[in-house]
């Protein structure tokens, strides 16, 4: 096995293993991602309104990306189809 | 439609552009092309998926994720076409530069071993290759789904279970850390 220097070995660790607790899988996430943006957008706090979502976004990175980035492209679009 | 559309379009140029930086290899033209593409089949997955709807965010946000999505992982696979996956080979973090005390070195290297002996004693052979190239080579994980001609929930799912095992038996050599959120 090869190496390689990343960050914190601690929080290293912590990423390999995971969130603990009750956490989405990826297709919830995808489901809920829209709402949970929007809730955070409001100023609600994700990791109290929606735990498992928060777990999972910690849990996988991808997931967390998409969250990141729809986050941030809500907040600069203005666009209203409504 | 066309509005829609170009809110789908603008979206996956954002999400393209948000990842640009990580994939030097890919030229304007690739990355616009990539655009357009994700753009169409965002369309098509909203417009198919329409009945799904159900007012919990506007619109705007519940379609524009679509897009988003289809682009990320247009981006991963294209940065990643022709890379070689190398499943059992995993790229260990070196703890030297990064603990700043020499107790703290010690810790996360015992950390580190005791992880490497569980990952072959814990984890079953489907379970090993999962975990060893999402966590340790970085793999993306809609790279490895098309690799493994499954999908990015099946492997997340084993890669869940598999940390599952390796926190109880952390938990039970009393190693285990608290998984705490940032």
């Amino acid at each position: 096995m090869t190496e390689q220097g990343r960050g914190d070995p601690g929080r290293e660790l912590e990423r390999m293993i995971g969130p603990v607790g009750p956490e989405l899988g990826c297709d919830e996430c995808f489901d809920q991602l829209d709402a949970y943006v929007e809730l955070e957008l409001t100023g609600v706090r994700g990791d109290v309104a929606m735990p498992a979502m928060r777990a999972h976004l910690v849990g996988c990175s991808a997931c967390r990306d998409d969250h990141d980035s729809l986050l941030a492209f809500v907040r600069t679009d203005p666009a209203d189809l409504a | 439609m066309t509005e829609l559309h170009a809110l789908l379009l603008r979206a996956a140029r954002f999400e393209i552009g948000r990842r640009r930086s990580a994939f030097p290899q890919l030229g304007g033209a690739d990355l616009d092309d990539l655009a357009w593409q994700s753009a169409n089949d965002a369309l098509m997955s909203v417009l198919r998926r329409l009945g799904d709807f159900r007012g919990d965010s506007r619109f705007t946000t519940w379609a524009s994720k679509f897009a988003i999505v289809e682009a990320g992982v247009k981006v991963r696979k294209h940065a990643w076409r022709g890379r070689e996956v190398l499943l059992p080979e995993a790229a260990w973090p070196t703890v030297a530069d990064a603990a700043p005390t020499p107790h703290q070195f010690a810790e996360a290297r015992d950390l580190l071993a005791v992880l490497r002996q569980e990952i072959d004693r814990q984890l079953t052979p489907r379970q090993r290759q999962v975990f060893v190239a999402l966590t340790l080579n970085n793999v993306p994980i809609d790279v490895l789904a098309e690799r493994l001609n499954t999908t990015r929930s099946a492997l997340y799912k084993t890669l869940h279970d598999a940390r599952r095992r390796l926190r109880a038996a952390l938990a039970d050599r009393a190693m285990g850390t608290t998984g705490r959120m940032p």
